[in-house]
């Protein structure tokens, strides 16, 4: 734990996301952005995770986050993805999806798209009519937001309309939503259902529906592990995992007791997928790791470059699968850890990517742990 | 209309008059407060409380006399209490001693003697770090900024960070450690050189230059670590100086020996106090002895260096400068002359030296009053001090938690509300609370609060706006984990409202379930039923396809449910279990009446079917149950509607006749058969 920085920043913070690093870079990530929410002036900002070339500016801020640009956002931020390197698309409270631009060269950020009101409530013309649009992915050039109005929106970033739209898509709220494969999109509702989505098919129908049993708890995320397509990871509001094979039934293969208020946030480790990330309401953030599973199995994680976890990756992919979709409880060796012993309000957003974790809380702070294997 | 002015210090000194004094009376003067913009001599002004903020307007009335003047300005000013919630920079102070607040909260009160001492002192420098840090950043801030107003601005803010940060320090030494004799006066020095920094930048100054000793303020640095009793530091200087004239080398040698010797208390319990004022004594008559036979008569720097430390007020005195302030001036003469002063006798000496030190030539300072009545142990005169001077709930809340903590006030109660620690407590968050953002850690302050915080919570949390569904998933989660059902209920109810306002019915009912509002959700079973009969199909079939056990919540989002399950049913065409469905649900009474003949017209097709659906048994019950609909209501005789309504029941009387005909056909052949 003591590879982690902490820096407060006066504001509190509703999403990070690492900027996404060039294909073939081998160093680990420096930039990321945050946006706020529930302020009376929010802001989307660019930090640099302050890496050790830094601390020599400011001996005494080691490792410290530092603020390169920030720009004003109108409305909470909901959600925050890259498009690009420099390209963020970010989803409002206002109903409004934007694309900032940062430019690298002078340290500024500026809007270079606004979509007004994307998601409304009754009539897009209306002064008060926006609906908070709560999810946004984005697969370049093509952007999918979701919304409190059941609304799902196709846009591309070059084109100044919506290429797709489906009204009355979900009869209630859409908390998330994620690719599955580049036509087909995954998203998760109020009522405890998983819906796939084929954007190629015209009829405004999802494809498949997936749905909790009992109780109808809401879903407030969903990630698709990065190499097992069909494997899918929903986090509920009373703070329960689901692991979902939509090969197969329409029930989550396994329920995993986790946080004890709202899932936020879940996330595959990008690379090492038999990691995942989840924080909470209750102001935790859990490490599930199932890599211990397979005793036979390399360390490579030790190993430390990423061009050896690259390489190991398709050797170990056979017991992976088991990892996640293993049902029986007493074979589950799952290692969980609680990266936050004792904070006490919310974490809203957490980010992987490398070696390295960023998260922000409703306490106004944002953490970036950069050796998260170590 | 919406000028918006903010409060200076004032208001809240008004409050802090009157309640915070822990019961003292009412008789302190009330501070003005001027609402900038506001114009109270030429128009009455009227105002109306709020939670945390009291708005001000002028009214049409002029004062008595002047009849009506001017129109009055259309501006309605907010003037808030805790104005310092406000202040970009310090929301770094709150949420990170909101941090520590609840540690403390958590921590074991088993801990015994020195260890829960320890933790508690601990607890306070974390306080006391936030505070240095916060201070830092105003200053970074104060330093960066161009606009000579957010600057002054800025300072002012970082001197009242440093005056609280002084504050908290003598408290930490005086209550939470409750350094004894020996041990407090080290702390004391601690204290003084941390925050007697004026003179720091002469000190780099003089250290920096050349040859120190030919510097102009050399004997001025020498003296500083004198009073601030920095002896190794003094002595390295004065070698300094010595080397540079070999003539009075010995004179040096002896103020140097003496200055080593001098003995100090030491933290650990090596030695008595006896032991240590025996030794000073001795070292006491040595002093005196060389100043007395003259040895340092022809240098007058050194001789006052030996002066100051025999403890001669005089000579320290001369010194004010390099003081700067009576607290300075109380620690040295401590120093040199009761270096083992208990913690009971202070008050005596912190009296005289402010006497001696401020010589009746200025009035002592709202500051000064706080600290004196710190070195007085009076607690309480400290607090009610500060909740008048500063402007901020933070620091009377968390001081006066520690000190809670630390046990030291618990024999005190006020004569209104539970005990100090929780009014302040639950003035704090409150404020937090009148912040659009903050008001997340106010709710852990109010839970901790075991008497009036619950109350407080909830008058506080209903008002919160609920701006996304996501916020009203925070505000409801804080509800249901303190088992307020009533907000819930509230909460879900103002979600509901606002779906259906924005004819979002799937997301009305789902809020409203998760209230277990019955009625509410009766009343969007009916707007779901509305639309299905004006339209003729069902919107938002997601939802009512997978009501699962929240179905029974009310009568009518069961039949919504069922009337729904048989529509699927009927397109699946499943007949027979159709039919029985549809049958159940207007002998069960779970159909409303008025929804009755849209059930028996929804029969017709089934009677109408090649095979026969309903047996003889049914039948009879479906023409029962058009009778009853008929006979019910046979006033409602209306032209237009009547002529529909009669075809109507005509039709469904010829179609249950002839299925009765068939039906009794097929039954007799089977039986027959």
């Amino acid at each position: 734990m003591e590879d982690v920085s902490a820096k407060f920043v006066s504001q509190k913070i509703s999403r990070t996301r690492w900027r996404p690093l060039p294909a073939a870079a081998l160093q680990p990530p420096d930039l990321f952005a945050t946006g706020s929410w529930d302020n009376e002036d929010n802001r989307i900002s660019i930090w640099s995770a302050g890496d050790l070339g830094n601390a020599g500016l400011n001996g005494e801020y080691h490792g410290e986050p530092h603020l390169l640009c920030d720009i004003q956002h109108n409305g909470d931020v909901m959600d925050m993805q890259f498009l690009d390197q420099e390209r963020i698309v970010v989803a409002s409270s206002t109903g409004t999806v934007t694309v900032f631009h940062h430019h690298q060269n002078n340290q500024t950020l500026s809007a270079d798209h606004r979509w007004e009101k994307a998601h409304y409530h009754v009539d897009q013309d209306t002064a008060c009519g926006g609906a908070a649009c709560t999810g946004v992915v984005c697969n370049n050039p093509e952007i999918v937001t979701v919304g409190e109005d059941g609304r799902i929106n196709l846009f591309r970033a070059d084109q100044k309309d919506a290429v797709r739209t489906i009204d009355n898509a979900d009869s209630s709220t859409l908390h998330a939503v994620t690719f599955l494969r580049t036509t087909e999109i995954l998203t998760v509702n109020s009522i405890g259902q998983l819906k796939i989505w084929d954007l190629r098919q015209q009829r405004n129908e999802p494809s498949q529906i997936f749905s909790l049993a009992g109780d109808r708890v809401p879903l407030h995320c969903v990630d698709r592990h990065p190499n097992q397509q069909h494997i899918v990871a929903t986090g509920g509001q009373d703070g329960m995992l689901s692991i979902w094979d939509i090969r197969q039934g329409t029930m989550p293969v396994s329920l995993l007791n986790a946080h004890e208020a709202e899932m936020w946030e879940v996330h595959f480790h990008p690379s090492d997928p038999d990691h995942l990330f989840t924080c909470s309401e209750d102001g935790s953030l859990w490490h599930w790791d199932t890599s211990t599973n397979v005793s036979e199995k390399p360390s490579f994680l030790h190993q430390g470059g990423r061009s050896t976890a690259y390489l190991s990756h398709s050797t170990i992919n056979q017991s992976v699968v088991s990892a996640w979709l293993s049902s029986d409880p007493t074979k589950d060796r799952m290692e969980i850890t609680n990266l936050i012993p004792n904070q006490t309000l919310s974490v809203n957003s957490l980010d992987v990517l490398g070696p390295c974790l960023v998260y922000g809380t409703d306490a106004e702070a944002i953490y970036v742990n950069r050796h998260l294997f170590a | 209309m919406g000028g918006r002015g903010k409060a200076g210090p004032g208001l809240r000194a008004v409050r802090g008059c009157g309640r915070c004094g822990a019961g003292a009376p009412l008789t302190d003067t009330v501070p003005l407060q001027v609402v900038p913009g506001a114009d109270p001599s030429a128009r009455q002004l009227c105002f109306a409380w709020g939670p945390a903020e009291v708005l001000v307007c002028e009214t049409l009335f002029g004062r008595a006399g002047t009849g009506d003047g001017a129109p009055s300005s259309s501006c309605v000013f907010v003037v808030r209490r805790d104005q310092d919630i406000y202040i970009q920079t310090l929301r770094k102070l709150f949420n990170e001693s909101h941090g520590i607040f609840m540690g403390l909260q958590r921590s074991e009160e088993e801990l015994a003697g020195k260890s829960r001492k320890a933790q508690l002192v601990q607890v306070s420098k974390n306080y006391r770090s936030v505070i240095r840090a916060c201070m830092e950043d105003m200053h970074q801030a104060a330093v960066s900024t161009q606009d000579p107003a957010l600057q002054g601005q800025y300072s002012t803010q970082v001197s009242i960070l440093s005056a609280m940060e002084l504050i908290w320090n003598l408290c930490e030494i005086l209550f939470v450690e409750s350094a004894t004799a020996g041990p407090l006066l080290l702390r004391l020095l601690d204290w003084v050189r941390l925050h007697v920094c004026d003179v720091d930048s002469m000190v780099r100054e003089v250290l920096s230059s050349e040859s120190p000793s030919k510097h102009k303020l050399f004997w001025n640095v020498v003296d500083v670590f004198v009073l601030q009793g920095r002896m190794d530091e003094a002595r390295h200087l004065l070698s300094k100086e010595a080397s540079a004239n070999p003539t009075s080398m010995n004179m040096y040698k002896i103020l140097d020996d003496l200055m080593k010797k001098m003995p100090v208390p030491s933290l650990s319990n090596t030695q008595t106090l006896t032991e240590l004022e025996l030794k000073w004594q001795h070292w006491h008559e040595e002093c005196q002895r060389y100043l007395q036979d003259g040895t340092f008569a022809s240098n007058p720097h050194m001789e006052s260096i030996c002066k100051i430390l025999l403890g001669d007020e005089d000579a320290i005195l001369e010194k004010k400068e390099l003081m700067t302030t009576w607290y300075h001036f109380l620690v040295t003469r401590l120093l040199y002359s009761h270096p083992t002063v208990k913690p009971l006798e202070l008050r005596f000496y912190a009296q005289s030296s402010m006497d001696l030190f401020l010589g009746g030539e200025s009035s002592p300072e709202p500051l000064d009053m706080i600290l004196m009545a710190a070195f007085e142990f009076e607690m309480h005169q400290v607090i009610k001090e500060c909740s008048i001077v500063l402007s901020n709930w933070w620091f009377v809340a968390h001081l006066t938690d520690l000190l809670d903590h630390c046990k030291l006030l618990q024999s005190h109660n006020l004569y209104f509300g539970s005990n100090m620690r929780e009014f302040l407590l639950l003035e704090y968050a409150s404020g937090l609370f009148s912040h659009h953002s903050l008001w997340q850690l106010g709710v852990d302050y109010f839970d901790h609060c075991p008497e009036y915080g619950r109350v407080y919570l909830e008058l506080h949390i209903e008002r919160i706006p609920l701006s996304t569904e996501q916020k009203a998933l925070k505000v409801l989660r804080i509800c249901e984990q303190r088992q307020m059902h009533e907000q819930v209920r509230s909460i879900c109810k103002i979600m509901a409202m606002k779906a259906l306002r924005n004819n979002r019915l799937g997301s009305a009912l789902s809020w409203s379930i998760r209230a277990k509002d019955a009625a509410f959700a009766t009343l969007i079973s009916d707007r779901f039923l509305k639309d299905y009969s004006e339209r003729g199909c069902f919107s938002d079939l997601d939802l009512i396809d997978n009501l699962g056990p929240s179905m029974l919540l009310s009568d009518r989002l069961t039949f919504l449910g069922k009337y729904r399950e048989f529509h699927r049913l009927y397109g699946e065409k499943r007949f027979p279990e159709a039919a029985r469905l549809l049958l159940t649900l207007m002998t069960a009474h779970i159909a409303p009446c008025s929804f009755w003949m849209t059930l028996l017209t929804d029969a017709l097709p089934l009677l109408e079917q090649k095979e026969v659906i309903f047996s003889a048994e049914q039948t009879y019950e479906l023409m029962r149950c058009l009778e009853d609909l008929t006979a019910g209501n046979p006033d409602k005789q209306k032209f237009q509607e009547d002529d529909i309504e009669t075809t109507k029941v005509e039709m469904l009387r010829l179609a249950l006749a002839r299925n009765l005909a068939r039906v009794i056909v097929k039954e007799g052949t089977v039986e027959g058969s």
